[in-house]
């Protein structure tokens, strides 16, 4: 498997705070990876050593088999798409996607800018300045000028944020197609965990400047490594240093189980969330399918769930 | 590399805009009257302090300055909060237009509405021309800096005031003129001293009587280098650096 | 305001179209004849001159200027004792910032002191007096108007516009001209048009820097009112330069990057 990406130690401090302490990561060329984590937990420095625009402390970045430390992000074959989009505002859409391509002095600039915009379906739209574009129109062009450099490797960083929430989830369909039909390797920063989730092969998740846990989807959520992984990747309901996920704790109304009593009972549409309180005071939530909606308030109830379904922590 | 070098020629255009006034500072204190350093010593100072021609030119700059100062606050802050509460085109039009015209024009002018009014009124060019000129001049930047102030004024605040029983006069005076007291001090202060260091309007509509000091020291400068407008320049540098320095505190509370 | 500015404007004009009495002011008939003056050669050789020197101190203070601002743009959080430093200065007297020049550069001032004392001269140079001071003035004393147009415009940059040229491939140099002067177009204009003006319009510096020898559009009207007595051509020329400055800042009002900056 070749590896497009190695870091090896990250260490990037600033004045008071160490941001990344220590990050090794080997990113497979064509996959989609998430650095998933809260806001301050490193992944956004991470991926601004990976494209030049902070120098590592410690540690090293190869990028296809070269150590790249030091590099200007010029000289480096990554291309970032930001948080902002940072269009040019004085630059039609097309003018935007050629900027990189008339800086490596390529002949046909304009026809393969084209390109790029139809391949994000903005070719009606290629004289357009950035601010007359909605903002998934900018997402697009944002896009499509990096992607037109054909980078070795793509950087996001949280491009979803700025949307919303419905052309948010429109925009993930578009960007996990756009990766797989350019093969080009993305590696995604963002701290919505279902946008890591639905997106990504590999997820790495992040909290005070390490990494706590590398691996698929799955393997992160259903077998969290730590107890800080468990908590942010979906709801957890604690009872010592075990945790339940809500889909798996079950309330009844036998007398077996755990006592406690119905808090409040939220429909949510694909489920019912009852909150209940335990007789030490504890709140516990359970997930539950529609057909329990009859659950009423302070209503005595009993909490089982399986073995198989506990998670154990240090 | 580049930042480096971006960073040595920053320096040295500060170094340009700073070093004449350093310089000149620095050979007030020379004991010698030329430019050759002989040691140190106070006495341009002294002489300085014992002019009566700049005395005099003192005496009236303060009187004008401080005047034209407090009257060019208050029209200019008035006017300001009008332009804030309505849209007023030909007022802040001409507030622009007072901007950018050049002094001598300004000077000019204010020397020909003068000499019209004294064809119908026997009266003199004297310090009360000079007060009212400065007045004239001084009105743009006050209005410039509490507009800008007012720009970052939330609106709702004074409707606040309103909403809770307060009169428009009391929803002003208690509640937007406090919040504004700093700024105003500062366009105040810089009135001061755009007043204070006039030359070409003023002495277009001085008076025989109403000589200023930036006027006496012109005189002296076509005179020659006196080290004597060495010292009082460099007591004008570090008095209104002090000021301005107030000034600009106070705009940025 | 009006009172202040407006009818003194309206006084002039008048006095522009009115004949020279005899002992100074102005006298009817009615007539056009000042403006007719300005077409001598002589007086457009002085609007001509004022032309040039503008532009050229202008032209002086865009290259010297755009980057200090850029330097004091990118200075993080010491840009603002930076600012200030660039400002201080100006805001001290601008007599007594042209007097220190006067004070530097004349025969006997600091540099041709210091040159004869190194022996590097045989006499003095002729430093002032000349249009080369002039300018120098200009330049020093009207810097700080361009800057500040110009660092507003920068700071206002995101700076992940930078960051995406240069992630694009774009060396420092392009990224410069591709990206950050474009973008801070507004500021540079609206920088060189403040400058222009008083520049234009100038008085005090030609007169003490320059001598008699360089007349500028500011000493010919202070000229007219005072010495020469010639009321009515003092005000056409003084109406003149103030048209000039008009139509110069009707320009950038206009320009696209007016409405960009607004």
């Amino acid at each position: 498997m070749e590896l497009v990406l190695e870091l090896r130690g990250l260490v990037k401090e600033f004045p008071g705070q160490r941001a990344v302490d220590g990050v090794s990561l080997s990113l497979a060329r064509g996959g989609f990876y998430s650095l998933l984590g809260p806001s301050g937990c490193g992944k956004t420095t991470t991926l601004r050593m990976i494209g030049g625009f902070e120098n590592p402390d410690a540690g090293e970045v190869v990028l296809a088999g070269n150590v790249v430390n030091g590099l200007k992000p010029y000289q480096r074959d990554v291309s970032t798409v930001f948080q902002s989009y940072a269009l040019f505002p004085h630059l039609t859409a097309l003018r935007n996607v050629e900027f990189g391509l008339r800086e490596r002095g390529l002949k046909d600039c304009t026809a393969r800018a084209m390109r790029a915009l139809e391949m994000v379906r903005l070719a009606d739209k290629r004289d357009r300045r950035p601010s007359e574009l909605s903002g998934g129109e900018k997402q697009r062009v944002a896009l499509a000028r990096s992607l037109v450099l054909e980078p070795k490797l793509l950087l996001l960083d949280e491009p979803l944020a700025a949307l919303d929430p419905k052309l948010r989830r429109e925009m993930r369909a578009e960007l996990k197609a756009m990766q797989r039909k350019t093969g080009i390797t993305f590696l995604l920063v963002t701290h919505d965990q279902e946008e890591a989730l639905s997106l990504s092969d590999y997820v790495a998740v992040m909290n005070k400047g390490r990494i706590e846990q590398f691996g698929t989807p799955e393997e992160v959520y259903l077998r969290p490594a730590t107890k800080f992984v468990a908590g942010f990747l979906g709801t957890m309901n604690w009872f010592g240093k075990t945790g339940v996920r809500p889909e798996s704790t079950r309330l009844s109304r036998t007398g077996e189980g755990l006592a406690a009593k119905v808090e409040s009972s939220l429909f949510l549409g694909n489920c019912i969330n009852v909150n209940v309180v335990l007789e030490d005071g504890s709140r516990v939530v359970a997930a539950m399918g529609l057909e329990h909606n009859n659950f009423h308030e302070g209503e005595a109830v009993w909490l089982h769930w399986l073995p198989s379904d506990e998670l154990h922590f240090q | 590399m580049k930042q480096r070098g971006l960073a040595v020629y920053a320096f040295c255009a500060l170094a340009f805009l700073h070093l004449p006034l350093l310089i000149l500072v620095a050979f007030s204190f020379n004991a010698n009257r030329f430019t050759v350093w002989e040691g140190f010593s106070l006495r341009w100072y002294q002489a300085a302090l014992s002019d009566p021609q700049l005395a005099a030119g003192l005496l009236n700059s303060l009187i004008i300055a401080g005047i034209a100062g407090v009257l060019s606050t208050i029209i200019g802050t008035l006017a300001a909060y009008g332009m804030w509460r309505r849209a007023a085109p030909v007022l802040s039009g001409t507030l622009y237009l007072s901007l950018v015209t050049p002094e001598i024009v300004t000077g000019v002018s204010l020397l020909a509405l003068f000499q019209g009014v004294f064809r119908f009124l026997h009266l003199h060019l004297g310090l009360w021309t000079v007060i009212i000129a400065h007045v004239a001049f001084s009105i743009a930047y006050v209005t410039l800096v509490l507009s800008a102030r007012l720009r970052g004024y939330d609106r709702s605040l004074e409707e606040a005031a309103l909403d809770l029983g307060a009169s428009p006069w009391h929803a002003f005076t208690r509640v937007t003129l406090p919040v504004l007291a700093p700024a105003i001090a500062a366009a105040g202060l810089l009135a001061l001293v755009v007043s204070f260091d006039d030359y070409v309007i003023t002495s277009l509509v001085a008076g025989v009587d109403s000589e200023t000091l930036p006027m006496v020291i012109y005189a002296m400068a076509r005179r020659g280098v006196s080290p004597v407008v060495n010292a009082v320049s460099a007591l004008i540098v570090v008095g209104f650096s002090v000021i301005i320095l107030i000034s600009q505190r106070l705009q940025n509370q | 305001m009006a009172l202040f500015f407006l009818l003194p404007l309206v006084i002039v004009f008048a006095c522009s179209l009115l004949t020279r009495g005899d002992y100074g002011g102005v006298e009817q008939p009615w007539t056009l004849e000042s403006y007719l003056r300005i077409l001598d050669p002589l007086y457009l050789a002085i609007f001509w001159r004022s032309l040039w020197i503008a532009t050229v101190a202008t032209a002086l203070c865009s290259l010297l200027g755009f980057p200090l601002a850029l330097f004091v743009a990118r200075a993080g959080k010491r840009r603002n004792l930076y600012l200030q430093l660039v400002l201080l200065p100006f805001w001290t007297s601008f007599l007594v910032r042209t007097y220190a020049w006067l004070f530097i550069l004349r025969d006997t001032g600091l540099v041709n002191t210091v040159l004869l004392r190194m022996h590097l001269i045989a006499g003095p140079l002729p430093l002032l007096y000349n249009d080369g001071a002039v300018l120098l003035g200009l330049v020093y004393n009207f810097l700080p108007f361009f800057v500040l147009p110009v660092y507003a415009a920068l700071e206002r940059l995101d700076p992940a516009l930078a960051e995406a040229a240069a992630d694009l491939g774009a060396r420092p140099w392009p990224v410069l001209w591709r990206v950050i002067v474009p973008l801070s177009a507004p500021g540079i204009m609206a920088g060189a048009v403040l400058l222009f003006i008083p520049c234009l319009g100038a008085y005090l510096i030609p007169d003490l820097l320059g001598g008699g020898k360089t007349v500028m559009l500011g000493n010919l009207v202070q000229n007219q009112f005072t010495t020469a007595r010639d009321w009515p051509f003092g005000s056409a020329a003084s109406l003149v330069l103030m048209l000039l400055s008009a139509l110069v800042l009707a320009g950038l009002v206009r320009s696209r990057v007016a409405r960009e900056l607004l």
